[in-house]
């Protein structure tokens, strides 16, 4: 069955985007991200403009995201001192995105930077995550115990310093505004939520404890996500409504048969196969700059307020 | 059973065309003259009919051809070259070009060029090229033609340019019909269908008629909130998306409750 989407203005299979939706639902119920990653990279594969694609993606984001941050509400695990300050850096960073990416739509090399961002970032996250995972399994295989010891990071010794009650932690505004900061950007010209650059960078670079990181990120997650559609709505008219719902309908779906199946197997597993679907996808998408085009020209549109 | 009616019709007009027409006429209609686009619009087909009105025989010479051109919506499009820059492929050159059809098809009696001549494209801009308005390249472009080349590649590729010689039908030199597939990645807008009468590569009437494509219902509801109350519209996405991720963690603790 064909739809026609407003926004987008193509047609498409409507079980092919609840296929696509499924699948990122699936992937995110298995593996706890949010799948933005993948969804926006999927949609330039069907044909949707990279500008609707991106927008999108960001709405869609917000409703994966909402579930989450409910059940860890309930859970007492989000730290809203800290979710707010790494959301004052988001939202600044949101807008300043989603005006490069206006420019860069202008000149002709959006493109190229969200493949490249892409790249850059699933390359160096799909590596991490491989080698930690392997390590993982390898220990688990010897001795279990070892002992953490709380470091005194650098971060530590900035100006601005602010009580984080929750996260047990008196340090300095000023990383997590930054860390919020390059979370929006991300947001805004990838279409991302970001978790997967945040989550690492609270536990490595802030010392947060592991139990308040996820709820925390999704706590952000949606305020950012959520500023970001708003914004590509209001300068760009790309959000495609018809499009987003159908996506979150596949994702829910999928998000629980993926937290079914993840019950069932272990996380170092896990972790391995989510490095290696996160690092095919970068493959794939490195392959496209690399190998000459068949086709060296193409048309494209100005934004619509150039 | 579709061009029969059509068909008859157009010869009936034909048959009680006045005497006082000099020359040969167009006489022509369309199957539908609005084109609705709803949520599962999948394509459309045009039909295009008519006939060549005279009040004498067919004159000797060359015999009457017919061509038949849709014009979609015009818009400047940004043509871009990529080259290879530190080993990746990168967007380097671009041509703006003024104004572009999103969609043009021209269908014929014949190859476009047996039944024109190139004076008379010129003079009424039938051919593809013709159709595309380019009027200043940047200086340090050095091959401009073929960015709008490229342009016309681009879009027969996708279906939205095409010339077909040899799909209008011409009986007794007086009826003529054709049918026009319409994508369906349709943009909406006016589309202008032009009819020309040709002989010996000479035009000799032409006619142009108006089809008006539109957005309806949900369509067109989601397209002009989009555009014309924004903020209003990327907060509705907003709320739908909380709402959709609210109620899909609420139903399903149901369920495993």
């Amino acid at each position: 069955m064909q739809l026609y989407l407003p926004i987008a203005e193509v047609s498409v299979n409507i079980f092919l985007l609840l296929g696509i939706g499924g699948l990122v639902g699936l992937l995110s119920g298995l593996f706890g991200v949010g799948g933005g990653f993948l969804i926006t990279p999927l949609l330039f594969l069907i044909g949707i403009p990279p500008p609707v694609a991106v927008a999108t993606g960001a709405n869609q984001v917000v409703a994966s995201s909402i579930s989450g941050v409910l059940a860890h509400v309930r859970r007492r695990t989000v730290d809203f001192v800290m979710g707010s300050v790494l959301l004052a850096g988001g939202l600044a960073g949101s807008a300043a995105g989603v005006w490069a990416f206006n420019r860069l739509q202008d000149i002709g090399q959006i493109d190229l930077v969200v493949q490249l961002s892409y790249v850059v970032f699933l390359g160096v996250i799909g590596l991490l995550m491989f080698q930690e995972s392997l390590r993982a399994m390898l220990r688990a295989r010897r001795a279990p115990g070892r002992t953490e010891r709380r470091q005194h990071l650098w971060v530590h010794r900035l100006p601005f310093k602010a009580k984080f009650r929750t996260s047990g932690l008196y340090i300095s505004v000023i990383p997590p505004l930054l860390v919020g900061a390059s979370v929006g950007v991300l947001a805004a010209i990838m279409g991302v939520g970001g978790g997967f650059i945040m989550v690492p960078a609270m536990i490595y670079l802030l010392g947060m404890p592991t139990k308040v990181v996820v709820g925390t990120s999704l706590f952000q997650i949606v305020f950012v996500t959520g500023f970001t559609t708003v914004m590509h709505a209001v300068t760009n008219y790309s959000v495609d409504i018809l499009l987003a719902l159908i996506l979150i309908l596949g994702g829910v779906v999928g998000a629980q048969i993926g937290t079914r199946i993840g019950a069932r197997l272990r996380a170092e597993q896990l972790r391995i196969l989510l490095a290696i679907v996160v690092l095919s996808v970068c493959g794939k998408l490195l392959l496209d700059l690399v190998i000459e085009p068949d086709e060296l020209y193409s048309i494209g549109y100005r934004s619509s307020r150039g | 059973m579709r061009a029969a009616f059509p068909l008859a019709l157009a010869a009936l007009l034909a048959l009680l065309a006045g005497p006082a027409a000099p020359a040969e006429r167009i006489v022509a209609g369309l199957s539908q003259t609005r084109v609705s686009i709803t949520a599962n619009f999948d394509g459309s087909e045009i039909l295009v009919f008519g006939a060549a009105r005279r009040e004498a025989p067919p004159p000797e010479g060359p015999p009457l051809e017919v061509i038949v051109t849709v014009t979609g919506p015009a818009a400047p499009v940004n043509v871009r070259k990529k080259s290879r820059v530190f080993g990746i492929w990168i967007n380097t050159e671009s041509v703006e070009i003024d104004a572009a059809p999103r969609f043009y098809a021209i269908a014929a009696t014949a190859p476009l060029f047996d039944i024109l001549s190139h004076t008379e494209d010129l003079r009424y801009r039938i051919s593809i090229p013709m159709g595309i308005r380019s009027v200043g390249a940047p200086p340090e472009v050095a091959d401009a033609v073929q960015f709008s080349e490229a342009l016309i590649r681009l879009r027969r590729a996708s279906g939205h340019y095409r010339v077909e010689a040899g799909v209008v039908a011409l009986a007794e030199e007086t009826l003529f019909q054709t049918s026009f597939e319409l994508p369906a990645n349709l943009t909406e807008g006016l589309y202008t269908i032009r009819i020309f009468l040709t002989r010996g590569r000479q035009v000799v009437d032409h006619h142009t008629t108006i089809l008006d494509v539109r957005k309806v219902g949900l369509e067109r509801f989601v397209y002009t909130l989009a555009h014309e109350r924004p903020l209003a519209y990327g907060l509705l996405a907003l709320a739908l998306a909380v709402f959709a991720g609210w109620a899909a963690s609420a139903v399903f603790r149901f369920i495993r409750a």
